[in-house]
């Protein structure tokens, strides 16, 4: 053992770069200036520059703190109710694939434990290919949480900035060229970062070339509701891909549209093709999640079932749009939290 | 595997329960995220409570946390870590060392780290029923230089037997003649002798001998938050500069397995132990909890010897902790669990947690008869 003047392990670690997105906000806490202010991390605030915690939350955490519930370890899975109720509200509770469980949903660690929890699922179990497609830009963290896991990056075009707009006919080219049964990434709504999303006739388009190729389709939805305000429109674009007869996966983020960012509550689902297959997905999806973290944390996950569950809580137009509720004037020159200027980076 | 009361029930600790109430109250309290390492005074405060009030490491500022998912996550992101930074870069052929038994789960999180060299050193002597020192110096001995070493910080898991004070001082002697790397799993600081330092005297010894290691720390028993998933990964370096640099790469990997971790369970953690009156009402709770596990040790080999089970019942309160190697043999076990419908697992081992003071006569009879009808 190295002890006194001896060299540490360490001294060949690098000092890490600042992280991109998240660096922003601890840069902007050092800042003494008074005007300071932070565009950076994706968290709501209010017009004050608040953070802001939804009154359905602090019901639902009200409620939770009156049953006097036990601190017992959660199934590795996570809580079954709120598997359930989040797989319905990204699917619809009438869609076929609920009525007929052809599907698995487990509880994550908000959308980057869903991303990587299915980033490590494919990279064990999809024997076709290494390769993930990823819109261009994209979510910083992608990149390395799909590497990490063991994929290799590629991208197709997304983000036409001679119009600030989507660029469909680049998309739809490159996305034809893409090598069969590759995997391909889509934000299924409020497209992070540049809050430009495709129209449902565009939506049509892509699902028809996803088949056509028969690509895999990883669809993250981080916006859900906070996108237009409507949950059903938001996912429509999941939905439709699931009634061409596209097996997707799906990764939910509840950080933003029920502002529980830090309780970390997500979710991962696989649609699958029957019910047996996805008990056998299942079993092994808890193989992977057992070495990382073996259970998830409860809090945030209860509070979210409590909302999505809860006849009070859940309709609709309480906790969307109570979400959404400064966003209206943004909505209609962009999509979502993200305003994408032209600015050259 | 988690702590029962005399009836049998979970237990949410008085002072878990108080403060819950005191953050439920706190309208200043939001759900923002975590930074990436986790809340700064649950990471200071966590790594103070395995090192020690006066650790020098801890003075010498040469001591990082990093706030976890439970032991579990701690012992992913440090292993995570270790195979990409340590003895060389990205080095997956370090052999890392995990005792024999151990908990399940700890090949697993090496081996999805990456690691493809994983070994078991000698630990538990099934027939004396205690801790094979000999194999397991022979093993630190004969492991190549720079391997990694899983060690149980206290209440091994599953047998319940840890080194004593002068065994653990040979065992730091080797690892240091050979450049081995400690990596501790203190999942029961307190749980299991009912006092918070004493349990922690091993990595703290570690420490004071100037060794770097990890020591990957629980609180999902100790505070009873084991759906809430609070750990820490307390790092002890050389000096602040390697411990800053190690920290700045813990954060890399944090980010692309959960980007920052879980308020609830930090947050409940970090009041505890910032508030005076606070910590001695965890410390008296987890006192609570050691002493009732002692207390069904006792009582049960005492009933043992009363029946005049054969063979030597010393190991039951000798072991500490939440488990016990009985010794009873899988004849013996599948006895318990089909005619006395006594579920244990079929290494013999109980959880002591779940004898209570109304079965503990049960338990006795039970295992007498299966001691004497099968041998």
């Amino acid at each position: 053992m190295r002890v006194g003047l001896a060299p540490s392990w360490w001294s060949h670690v690098e000092m890490g770069p600042p992280d991109p997105i998240l660096g922003v906000t601890e840069a902007f806490k050092r800042d003494t200036n008074a005007k300071k202010m932070n565009l950076g991390v994706g968290a709501y605030r209010d017009d004050n520059g608040k953070p802001f915690v939804l009154n359905s939350v602090r019901k639902a955490e009200a409620q939770i703190a009156a049953k006097k519930m036990d601190k017992e370890y959660l199934p590795i899975a996570g809580l079954a109710e709120f598997n359930k109720a989040s797989a319905e509200l990204a699917l619809g509770d009438t869609n076929e694939v609920i009525k007929s469980g052809r599907y698995v949903t487990v509880q994550t660690i908000s959308g980057t434990g869903s991303l990587r929890v299915g980033a490590s699922f494919l990279q064990r179990f999809f024997k076709y290919s290494r390769d993930v497609y990823l819109p261009k830009p994209s979510w910083g963290n992608h990149t390395p949480i799909f590497r990490d896991a063991g994929m290799q990056l590629h991208a197709y075009r997304y983000y036409d900035p001679k119009t600030c707009g989507f660029d469909f006919a680049g998309a739809l080219d490159d996305i034809s060229k893409i090598p069969e049964q590759s995997v391909i990434l889509f934000h299924a709504c409020a497209h992070n970062p540049t809050g430009v999303d495709p129209r449902p006739e565009q939506w049509k388009e892509l699902a028809a070339v996803v088949k056509k190729r028969n690509l895999f389709a990883f669809f993250d939805m981080a916006y859900q509701g906070f996108a237009s305000g409507d949950i059903n429109r938001d996912s429509w674009a999941v939905r439709h891909f699931i009634e061409q007869g596209i097996n997707v996966v799906l990764s939910q983020s509840y950080a933003k549209n029920m502002g529980l960012y830090g309780e970390r509550v997500g979710a991962f689902s696989v649609i699958c093709k029957d019910v047996d297959e996805a008990k056998r997905v299942e079993s092994q999806l808890k193989i992977l999640i057992r070495p990382m973290y073996s259970n998830p944390p409860v809090n945030g996950a209860r509070i979210a079932s409590a909302i999505l569950t809860s006849p009070d809580l859940s309709s609709c137009s309480s906790w969307v749009t109570k979400s959404q509720h400064a966003w209206h004037h943004l909505v209609e020159i962009q999509t979502g939290m993200r305003s994408f200027p032209s600015l050259s980076f | 595997a988690a702590y029962r009361t005399d009836e049998g029930q979970p237990w949410v600790l008085p002072v878990v329960k108080k403060v819950e109430q005191k953050i439920a109250n706190d309208a200043s309290l939001n759900h923002e995220y975590l930074p990436i390492l986790g809340l700064p005074e649950f990471r200071a405060n966590a790594s103070r409570i395995a090192l020690g009030e006066d650790s020098r490491a801890i003075k010498e500022n040469r001591v990082g946390g990093v706030q976890c998912l439970g032991g579990t996550g701690a012992l992913r992101i440090g292993a995570e870590f270790l195979r990409r930074w340590y003895n060389g870069n990205n080095n997956t052929t370090t052999p890392v060392y995990i005792s024999s038994p151990s908990w399940e789960n700890h090949n697993s999180v090496f081996v999805n780290a990456g690691f493809k060299d994983i070994r078991a050193y000698r630990y538990w002597d099934a027939a004396k029923r205690g801790l094979d020192l000999e194999g397991l110096l022979e093993d630190m001995e004969s492991a190549p230089e720079f391997s990694i070493f899983i060690l149980h910080a206290c209440a091994h898991n599953p047998t319940g037997t840890d080194p004593t004070l002068e065994q653990w001082k040979q065992i730091a002697a080797v690892m240091k003649r050979r450049f081995l790397f400690p990596f501790f799993d203190s999942a029961y600081q307190g749980f299991a002798s009912g006092c918070l330092d004493r349990d922690a005297w091993a990595v703290r010894y570690f420490v004071s001998e100037g060794f770097e290691l990890f020591c990957a720390q629980s609180f999902s028993k100790n505070f009873g938050l084991y759906n809430e998933r609070v750990g820490n990964l307390s790092v002890v370096g050389k000096d602040t500069d390697n411990v800053q640099r190690v920290l700045s790469q813990m954060e890399k990997i944090v980010r692309t397995i959960w980007s920052n971790p879980p308020s609830q369970g930090a947050r409940i953690v970090a009041t505890t132990l910032t508030c005076p009156q606070l910590f001695a009402e965890w410390k008296d709770n987890v006192k609570t909890m050691a002493d009732r596990v002692l207390l069904m040790r006792s009582e049960l080999r005492a009933r043992l010897q009363a029946l005049g089970t054969p063979g030597t019942w010393n190991h039951i309160t000798e072991q500490i902790g939440m488990f016990s190697f009985t010794g009873l043999n899988p004849k013996q076990v599948e006895y318990m669990i089909k005619e006395k419908h006594i579920y244990l697992m079929a290494s013999g081992r109980i959880n002591m947690c779940g004898l209570t003071t109304k079965n503990l006569d049960y338990v006795a009879s039970s295992i007498h008869e299966a001691v004497t009808k099968f041998q």
